[in-house]
């Protein structure tokens, strides 16, 4: 909202300079987003008369040499004395016209310097100006031409108050009166304790008698002193309709310059004086109003809903078909306007305009809102019906309309006023005296609440006890003092009644934030919840934290990724027709079409950013992320019914809503490619494979206290024979290994491109169903090492080997290493050498050379017997 | 002592006399102080010291074949001097090997300066650590962590936040909508429904904080982003006071921002809270100098607004079953990344999800 101070203050007086009026706006809740002053640039520009001019005839075209007096001519005289020799382009003064001249020294807005110079064979001695080049707006068809009062020699921006200030308030959507210079009137006022009149109540004589005389009209009744005709068919979309015409609208007239500069600071483009008159009285009070060309209008105005298939041509141009749900505003020929969001073309004033029906109304806040979302169609009267227009508006602001239109315009007021009232009757609040402090944390006296309460514009009563046994329950105060709960009842209770343009105002804590934010929420104390003694982080937050850290010192670098991928997202995976990550779930409305899903696995994201690194010159890569993937759930229902919100919800009811929602796992992912150690001057470096993507996942596990089993898997987008399959209890955890060649060929990243990802959350809860880690018996007897090479067929998992060693050496085994992977032709095809030590130590004594020896046989035994390993000669 | 069956000749008992000893010992001497390293001293030993030949090691061998008279005195003056010599070479022993232990070292040297890096560096995303560290401050005094889904449902986004369906502050929140829209489910646009879980879910009171990924329908740019992280905070008890509120939010923004700063509350708006309040800290920056000294932190405000607060909205608490008369609750929400940005002066906020590796690493993993 573009509030020009100018204005305000008109309708307060005595404001303190701009910038004091915005911290105080600031102060009470109105985001001063900007505070911008006009007219400050200008200088040295005064009012002159056109005492004669001669036409040059140039190529282009003819330019007037102007004779142009600029300071008052002595009484009595006819000298030259005053009078300069200037140019002028334009065509549109005569003699005798008085012109705002800026004289050479002069300074126009932007910083541009007038200087005599010599043009058209003559020194132009100064510059007639357009309104535009004053800054006044984009009228440059001609110079301004001032009206006759005019004072020769004056300054113009003096004149023409020229300099002015603007703010831009952000008004928050619960302060709809604030959309309006009467709103934030009231706040400037009540900020500086000024006295404030204000304009959107009715003043006598402002109407004139006879007019006034409608008051309730039931719908479709003729009525005695009704303006025109209306029919309020929807009373519950349409609570108030006052109409009045104005006749004899003199299409010549023009809005004058002050009222047109005005509109231009407040952001609104001057267009004729019935338009400007409807945006001064909607930029002024907040009222939105229509004006309807009367000789347009066919029949009596009907506010009713829209019929299927009913269209109209809204002012924008637009045809539009209207949905039975809009209101509109309709004639005998069908609709004219949609109600509260935009008129229509087929009744739309124009410059033939002569007799004038004005509506001032105030609509249903939703229904508005529906409607101009539906039609995607926002307007200035949209904007504010939606956050509330004063419904004891309309009356006033029609007749300040045509009281405007009257005097700029020439307009007779025709007799009548129409006004069909449906208004609900206001409902008090009541309010313990006791509420503001025990939100607030400090008290405020009667006093102040009842004061600050009238500046609200509240009507405030105390009420005696019995008045509101009634409410009792409703309004009964627990306040808690000291460990004291106080219950509050009777005459602390005040009983308020918001004024009309205060709509949000319905509830204790609604008019405690007027009382707090009015006396300053910096006069609030600053204290401390005393909380019950919390449980920290629970397992499972611990874990993740120990995951990211976990993979953070194992050298891998944390990405976080937009989580929103392409439809083809799982063909670039080349997932399986059936598999479980194929279940995306898709955004309605997405930021871009090629990114209107959401991830089902991490690693669409992680390749999305290897990618780029790479792209960006970093190929030696270890990329990790941990977050959610999203899955629908085959066969959740789409649709389950609302709770209400004025109760908890039921247990089922909670399950319903959840039950809509898809999966939404966290996951861990990791990604590897380029080298995983450093080359350096002394390190040779070395690439990461597939080793290194098990190797996360084993550093994930165990930073949650697990160990994952390892088993050969085959699952996309992994490399068929270099795939790990991670499995903790028997339950699938992830994957971890080579990224497949085609994927990697698709995606654009190196070969042997290596990843892992894990379900954080299946990982998270086995780690807290496993119990208490039971410590070892440190044995402080000599270990007894022995190797033994191993030729085992190709085909077996060294992880079978090492199973069967270990049930095969039994409890005396501490440890058993392999360290070395032999094939070639000494061990024979399909076959391969694995080397193991084993350590071996008892806890109660030292090994024999020959328990040690049993126990290694025992060992080769198994193994031989499970996977046919061979002792190697 | 001569050896067993050894004949010694008394004629050639010479070489215990004194002038002799002196002569032998004056040589050794002068052999072990020539020595320049521990091979010509080991050499000297032996041909002095302790060596068959050494003529010390020879006198001492014609000491039996003196008379009993003259041998304790030739025997004293051979042990003086075999001492002599003894502690000669000791004390040229112990400085050349000094001498060496002091060159090998010498010689071992290497560049230190030498880079070291011979593993990958790691680290954590900014956020994560940013989250972490905030939250510990909440926890520490006693909130616990409450989590929620970021496909949540509009009931718990919007209705039960005081957001009917035509409410026109959820225009501002450019939701974005999963399909079937008429399944009701959004990509939630604030941290806010953990609040309305958090109250079904615990008993009373309430204390929590909630960290998590949001959304809203913004094309990225420079300074908007269509994911950022919240932190919210929510305490729902019996005698929670806006003032109550405004002492967390002090101690919330030192943990941000350093100590001494202060902070303000501006009255504002939103469905949820009421009254509610823009909290604003105090530029670290410019220490709220930014009058006398132009600031790019704060763009001259001397304030930087942080996030919004209030006082739970009474519709809140009923729709999730608690009674507005009895308890009263305040709750916050501030941006990570905007937090983040202002903290470590980050110019793209898209440099958040990029996930440019160059980003993360110089956080690494505590901070």
């Amino acid at each position: 909202m573009l509030i020009v101070m100018s204005w305000l203050r008109e309708y307060v007086e005595g404001l303190p300079p701009t910038r004091a009026v915005a911290d105080a706006l600031i102060r009470a809740g109105f985001e001063v987003e900007g505070l911008r002053g006009v007219g400050g640039d200008v200088s040295g520009v005064v009012v002159g008369e056109i005492v004669d001019f001669e036409i040059v005839e140039t190529k282009k075209k003819d330019v007037r040499w102007c004779q142009v007096r600029v300071a008052p001519q002595p009484a009595g005289e006819s000298s030259g004395l005053g009078v300069r020799g200037v140019i002028c382009g334009a065509h549109n003064f005569a003699v005798g016209d008085r012109v705002a001249v800026a004289l050479p020294g002069a300074v126009l807005p932007g910083g541009f310097a007038i200087t005599a110079r010599k043009t058209y064979g003559h020194v132009s001695d100064g510059m007639i100006c357009s309104a535009r080049e004053l800054g006044l707006g984009e009228d440059h068809d001609g110079i301004l031409v001032l009206p006759p009062s005019a004072p020769i020699g004056a300054d113009v921006t003096e004149l023409l108050d020229l300099v002015d200030e603007i703010l831009d308030i952000a008004v928050t959507p619960d302060r709809g009166y604030a959309l309006s210079v009467r709103g934030i009137a009231r706040e400037a006022a009540t900020a500086f304790a000024l006295p404030f009149t204000d304009p959107g109540v009715p003043r006598s004589g402002q109407v004139e008698a006879g007019q006034v005389e409608a008051g309730q009209v039931a719908a479709g009744e003729s009525a005695a002193g009704e303006a025109y005709p209306v029919v309020v068919e929807d009373t519950a979309g349409c609570d108030r309709y006052v109409a009045r015409v104005v006749t004899g609208v003199d299409p010549a007239a023009r809005t004058p310059l002050g009222w047109s500069r005005r509109l231009s600071l407040a952001g609104m483009r001057p267009i004729s004086v019935p338009v400007d008159v409807t945006n001064a009285v909607l930029l002024g009070l907040g009222q939105p109003l229509h004006a309807f060309d009367r000789a347009k209008l066919t029949g009596a105005i009907i506010v009713r809903r829209a019929e299927a298939g009913e269209t109209l041509r809204t002012l924008d141009g637009v045809e539009r078909i209207l949905d039975p749900e809009d209101l509109v505003i309709a004639d005998d020929t069908g609709p004219i306007a949609l109600a509260g969001v935009m008129g229509g073309a087929n009744t739309e004033i124009s410059a033939q305009t002569t007799d004038i029906v004005l509506e001032a109304a105030h609509f249903d806040p939703i229904s508005v809102a529906r409607t101009a979302r539906r039609h995607r169609l926002s307007s200035e009267a949209a904007r504010r019906f939606e956050r509330g227009v004063d419904p004891a508006l309309a009356p006033v602001a029609a007749a300040t309309a045509v009281d405007l239109l009257v005097e700029l315009a020439g307009a007779r007021p025709a007799p009548g006023v129409t006004d069909l009232d449906h208004r609900p009757t206001a409902a008090p609040v009541l309010l313990s005296l006791h509420e503001p402090e025990r939100l607030a944390g400090r008290p405020y006296s009667a006093e102040v609440v009842r004061r600050r309460l009238a500046d609200v514009g509240c009507v405030v009563a105390a009420s005696a006890t019995s008045d509101i046994t009634d409410f009792t329950t409703d309004v009964t105060g627990a306040t808690t003092v000291g460990g004291v709960t106080t219950t509050v009842v009777g005459g602390d209770v005040l009983v308020v009644t918001p004024p009309s343009w205060r709509p949000d105002l319905t509830r204790p804590a609604d008019l405690v934030e007027e009382i707090m934010r009015l006396e300053g929420y910096d006069t609030i104390p600053v204290t401390l919840p005393l909380l019950p003694a919390g449980r920290g982080l629970t397992p499972a937050q611990r874990m993740h934290r120990a995951v990211g850290r976990a993979l953070a010192y194992a050298g891998l670098a944390e990405v976080l990724t937009l989580p929103f991928v392409a439809a083809d997202a799982a063909d670039a995976l080349s997932l399986v027709a059936d598999d479980k990550r194929r279940l995306a779930v898709r955004v309605a409305n997405p930021i871009a079409e090629d990114a209107a899903y959401l991830r089902t696995t991490l690693l669409s994201g992680l390749i999305a950013a290897a990618v780029r690194n790479i792209g960006r010159g970093q190929q030696d890569l270890a990329l990790f992320e941990v977050g959610r993937v999203f899955r629908e759930q085959p066969g959740a229902p789409v649709r389950v019914p609302t709770p209400p919100v004025d109760r908890r919800p039921s247990a089922e009811e909670i399950a319903a809503l959840d039950s809509v929602l898809p999966g939404q796992d966290r996951h861990v992912a990791a990604l590897l490619t380029g080298r995983r150690e450093p080359t350096g001057w002394s390190t040779p470096g070395r690439e990461a494979d597939w080793a290194d993507a098990v190797d996360a996942a084993h550093v994930v596990a165990e930073a949650v206290g697990l160990t994952l089993t390892v088993t050969a898997g085959d699952t996309m987008p992994w490399h068929p024979g270099r795939c790990a399959e991670l499995t903790v209890g028997g339950r699938l955890v992830g994957f971890a290994g080579e990224l497949h060649p085609r994927v990697l060929g698709d995606a654009g990243l190196p070969p042997r491109t290596v990843a892992m990802e894990l379900s954080l959350d299946v990982l998270v809860e086995a780690a807290t169903a496993a119990p208490p880690v039971v410590a070892p018996v440190i044995s402080t007897y000599p270990p007894a090492d022995r190797d033994v090479a191993l030729v085992v067929p190709s085909r077996v998992p060294v992880a079978e080997v090492t199973e069967a060693l270990r049930e095969g050496a039994g409890d005396l085994l501490e440890s058993l290493t392999l360290f070395d992977v032999f094939e070639g032709a000494q061990v024979g095809a399909g076959q391969r050498s694995l080397a193991f030590g084993l350590r071996l130590r008892a806890g109660d004594r030292t090994l024999t050379a020959a328990e040690a020896n049993a126990v290694r046989d025992a060992a080769v035994e198994l193994a031989a017997q499970r996977t046919g390993a061979a002792l190697r000669a | 002592m001569p050896a067993p069956g050894e004949t010694v000749d008394p004629s050639r008992v010479h070489a215990l006399d004194p002038d002799q000893l002196a002569a032998a010992v004056a040589a050794a001497r002068e052999s072990i102080r020539a020595a320049t390293d521990l091979d010509a001293l080991a050499a000297a030993r032996t041909a002095h010291v302790h060596g068959a030949a050494a003529p010390l090691v020879l006198a001492r061998r014609e000491l039996g074949a003196l008379p009993r008279e003259e041998r304790a005195d030739a025997g004293r003056r051979h042990n003086a001097a075999r001492a002599e010599v003894q502690a000669a070479y000791d004390t040229r022993l112990a400085e050349l090997t000094a001498e060496r232990d002091a060159r090998v070292l010498r010689e071992e040297r290497v560049d230190v300066t030498l880079p070291v890096a011979r593993r990958r560096r790691g680290a954590r995303h900014p956020l994560s650590s940013l989250s972490d560290r905030l939250v510990d401050v909440f926890v520490a005094m006693g909130y616990e962590v409450a989590e929620g889904p970021e496909i949540e449902h509009d009931w718990f986004n919007f209705e039960a936040l005081n957001m009917a369906p035509d409410h026109p502050a959820r225009s501002e929140h450019d939701t974005l909508y999963v399909e079937p829209t008429a399944s009701g489910r959004v990509l939630r646009t604030h941290t806010s429904p953990v609040q309305v879980r958090a109250l079904l879910d615990r008993p009373l009171p309430v204390y929590v904080v909630c960290p998590g990924r949001t959304y809203r329908n913004d094309t990225i740019d420079a300074t908007h982003s269509p994911v950022f992280g919240q932190l919210e905070g929510l305490a729902v008890d019996e005698g929670i006071t806006m003032a109550d509120l405004r002492g967390t939010l002090e101690v919330f923004a030192q943990a941000l921002f350093g100590s001494g700063l202060s902070t303000r509350l501006r009255p504002s708006f939103f469905p949820f809270t009421e009254p509610s309040a823009e909290l604003d800290v105090q530029c670290f920056a410019c220490r709220g100098e930014a009058a006398r000294q132009p600031c790019r932190v704060c763009s001259d405000e001397g304030w930087i607004e942080i996030g919004g607060c209030g006082m739970v909205d009474p519709n809140v608490l009923r729709a999730t079953g608690v009674d507005p008369t009895r308890y009263s609750g305040f709750a916050f929400g501030m941006g990570l990344e905007r937090a983040a940005m202002i903290r470590h002066d980050v110019r793209e906020i898209r440099d958040f999800v990029d996930g440019d590796v160059r980003f993360s690493l110089p956080f690494g993993i505590e901070v």
